[in-house]
C-alpha cells in the first residue's frame, strides 16, 4: 500500500500529461487543442504536487492554466482561424521532425538495453523539502539572487520590446 | 462519541462529510443571496421586489430553482457541443471547489494547506476558462464578445488584486488562510488597518474579478445582452448563475480572512469587551422580533404561520446562543457570516448606485492607477516592516 500508491500516481499522472499532449497536437480545432493542452498542464501540477512540491504546483495552475493558456484562447479567438489554416504553414518539417524522434527512440532504447547503470543518480538533497515556500523564496531572492534577477531583467527587456514593435505601426 | 472510522481514512472522513454537506448548503444560500440581491434593489429603486412567493417572497429562492431545472435545456445547432457541454462544469466545479477551501470558522473540518491562499487564487484563475469556452463555444457574436471582455479585464485586474494580497501576506508570513487568521489575532490588529490601500485596492479589482458593476462590460445587458451565457438556458445557466454568486462569496470571504479578522470577533483580546460575545443573541432576537411583527401584519393564515415559525426558529437560535458552550461553537461561523454578508451588501449596494464605466476607463482604472499604487503599496510594507535595517543602513 505504503509503496504502490505514489508508484501508481505517477503511472496515471504521465499517462494524463502523455495522453493529453498527444491529443493536443493532433486536433485540427485549436480550441481543442488548448483545452487538451490545460488537461497536460494540470497533470504536470499533479506531478509537482506528488513531489512535496506544492508552491510549484500552484503556480504551475495560476500561471500556465490562468495566466497563459487564458492569452493563448484570446488571441485564438481574435484571429481568423480559417483564413489562417489557409495560409502557408510552417510545419512542413517531416525530415527534421523524424530524425528527431529517431535520435530519441535510438537514445532511449540504449537506456533500457543498458539499464540501471546507464543512468548517474544524483545525490539527494540532505535538508528538508517543507516548508515549500519558503524555501523556494529562500533560493530564489537569497543564494541565487543575481541571476534570478538578471532573468526578470531579461524578461523585462523582451517585454519593453514586444510593447516597441507593436507601437510602430500606430505612428 | 467517536465514531468507528477505520484509521485509514480518517484524516479525510469529516472533510469529506463537510464538503458533501457544503454541496447541497451551498447552492441554497446563493438562491438566497440572489433574492437578497432583488431585495435590496427594490429598496434602493423604490420598490417592493418579489412579494408573491411566501411573505416578502421568502420561497422566491425555490421557486426560482425548480423553473430553472425544469425548463427545457436547449444547444443552439451550430455550438461545438462538447465545448458548450464542459464550459459551465468547469466553471462551477472550480468555483464549489474554491469554496471547500475556506475557513468559515475554526471549528469546521477545512482542509489547511500550507499553499491556502494562492491555491484559491489558482482555482478562481482556471475557472476564467469556463467563461472564455462558453462565449466561444455558443457560435454567436454576444457571447464571444462578452467572453473577450470578461478575459481582458480579469487577466488586467488579477495583476492588481495579486499585489494587493501581497501586503498582507508580508505581515501574515504564510500562505495558509488559517494561518492569516491566527497571525492577526497574535498581532492583535486587523490588517485592514495596516494595509487600507491595499484593502481598496481589493475591493475594486475584486468587483472587477466578479464582473460586478461598475465593471460589468462582460455582460453589459444594453450593449450585448447577456455577454458569454447568452445561449445558454435552464440547468446550464444555473450553473454559470451558480458560479458567479460562489465567486462573489469567494472574494468576500477572502476579503473578510485577509483584512477583517475572519471568525474572530471585534477585539478578541480587549477583556472589557467581552458583551460582544453576545451580540449574536441580539441579533438572532431582533431577527425574531422583526419576524413576528412582519407575522402579525400578515393577513393569510399560511403566511402568518410561516413568518410565525421563522421568528420561532430565530429566538430558538438566540437562546441557543445563551448557552456559553453552544456560543463559543458557532461563534466564529457567526462573526464571519456577518462579515462576508456585509461584504456582499455593499456590493450589492455599489451595484445599483454607480453606472457602468466604458470599456477604455476600465483599462486605464486597472493598468494606470491600480497595478502602480498597489506595487507601491508593497514596496512601502516591505520598507516599514525592515525599518531597522533601513534606519542602521543609512547611518552608516
Amino acid at each position: 500500500m505504503q509503496t504502490v500508491l505514489p508508484n501508481a500516481f505517477f503511472y496515471i499522472l504521465a499517462g494524463v500529461i502523455l495522453g493529453g499532449g498527444v491529443i493536443t497536437i493532433t486536433r485540427r480545432n485549436a480550441v481543442h487543442a488548448a483545452i487538451w493542452l490545460v488537461v497536460t498542464l494540470l497533470g504536470v501540477a499533479g506531478l509537482y504536487l506528488h513531489l512535496n512540491a506544492e508552491f510549484l504546483a500552484a503556480v504551475q495552475v495560476l500561471v500556465y492554466i490562468g495566466g497563459i493558456t487564458v492569452l493563448f484562447l484570446f488571441v485564438i479567438m481574435l484571429v481568423n482561424l480559417e483564413e489562417a489554416a489557409s495560409e502557408r504553414q510552417y510545419s512542413g518539417q517531416w525530415p527534421l521532425g523524424i530524425t528527431c524522434a529517431a535520435l530519441l527512440l535510438i537514445e532511449l532504447g540504449y537506456f533500457i538495453y543498458k539499464g540501471q547503470e546507464a543512468f548517474y543518480f544524483a545525490e539527494s538533497f540532505g535538508g528538508t523539502l517543507q516548508p515549500n515556500t519558503e524555501l523556494v523564496a529562500l533560493a530564489l531572492y537569497r543564494d541565487y539572487l543575481l541571476p534570478f534577477e538578471i532573468a526578470s531583467l531579461l524578461l523585462l527587456v523582451a517585454m519593453v520590446g514586444a510593447v516597441v514593435l507593436a507601437k510602430k505601426d500606430l505612428e | 462519541m467517536p465514531l468507528p472510522i477505520p484509521p485509514a481514512i480518517e484524516p479525510y472522513f469529516w472533510p469529506f462529510v463537510y464538503g458533501l454537506v457544503l454541496l447541497m448548503v451551498f447552492p441554497l444560500m446563493t438562491g438566497y443571496i440572489v433574492l437578497l440581491e432583488r431585495k435590496v434593489m427594490a429598496d434602493i429603486q423604490a420598490r417592493l421586489g418579489p412579494m408573491r412567493v411566501g411573505p416578502h417572497g421568502l420561497l422566491q429562492p425555490l421557486a426560482d430553482a425548480v423553473k430553472l431545472l425544469l425548463k427545457e435545456d436547449i444547444i443552439p445547432a451550430l455550438t461545438d457541443k462538447w465545448v458548450f457541454w464542459l464550459a459551465p462544469i468547469i466553471s462551477v466545479v472550480t468555483a464549489l471547489l474554491a469554496i471547500f477551501l475556506i475557513p468559515f470558522s475554526d471549528r469546521l473540518p477545512v482542509p489547511d494547506t500550507n499553499i491556502g491562499l494562492l491555491f484559491v487564487l489558482s482555482l478562481t484563475s482556471v475557472g476564467i476558462l469556463g467563461i472564455i469556452l462558453g462565449g466561444w463555444s455558443s457560435n454567436s457574436n454576444y457571447p464571444l464578445l462578452g467572453a473577450l471582455r470578461s478575459t481582458a479585464q480579469l487577466v488586467s485586474y488579477e495583476v492588481a488584486l495579486g499585489f494587493s494580497l501581497i501586503g498582507g501576506l508580508m505581515l501574515a508570513g504564510t500562505l495558509s488562510l488559517q494561518g492569516i487568521v491566527e497571525a492577526q489575532n497574535e498581532q492583535r490588529m486587523w490588517f485592514i488597518f495596516y494595509q487600507p490601500v491595499a484593502f481598496v485596492i481589493y475591493v475594486i479589482a475584486a468587483l472587477a474579478e466578479t464582473n460586478r458593476t461598475p465593471f460589468d462590460m462582460p455582460e453589459a445587458e444594453s450593449e450585448i445582452v447577456a455577454g458569454y451565457h447568452t445561449e445558454y438556458s435552464g440547468f446550464r445557466f444555473s450553473l454559470y448563475f451558480l458560479a458567479e454568486y460562489s465567486n462573489i462569496v469567494i472574494v468576500c470571504s477572502l476579503m473578510t480572512i485577509l483584512f477583517l479578522g475572519g471568525w474572530m470577533r471585534p477585539f478578541p483580546n480587549v477583556e472589557a469587551l467581552g458583551f460582544i460575545d453576545y451580540f449574536p443573541v441580539l441579533v438572532f432576537g431582533g431577527l425574531g422580533a422583526m419576524s413576528l411583527l412582519g407575522a402579525m401584519r400578515e393577513t393569510g393564515l399560511p403566511q402568518k404561520l410561516g413568518m410565525g415559525g421563522l421568528a420561532g426558529a430565530f429566538f430558538l437560535v438566540a437562546g441557543v446562543c445563551l448557552i456559553p458552550e453552544a456560543r463559543a461553537a458557532i461563534e466564529g461561523l457567526f462573526w464571519f457570516g456577518l462579515k462576508v454578508f456585509l461584504g456582499i451588501y455593499t456590493f450589492i449596494w455599489v451595484r445599483f448606485t454607480l453606472p457602468r464605466y466604458r470599456y477604455d476607463q476600465l483599462m486605464q482604472i486597472g493598468w494606470l492607477w491600480l497595478i502602480p499604487i498597489a506595487i507601491a503599496n508593497v514596496i512601502v510594507t516591505g520598507f516599514v516592516m525592515q525599518w531597522d535595517q533601513v534606519v542602521r543602513w543609512l547611518g552608516n
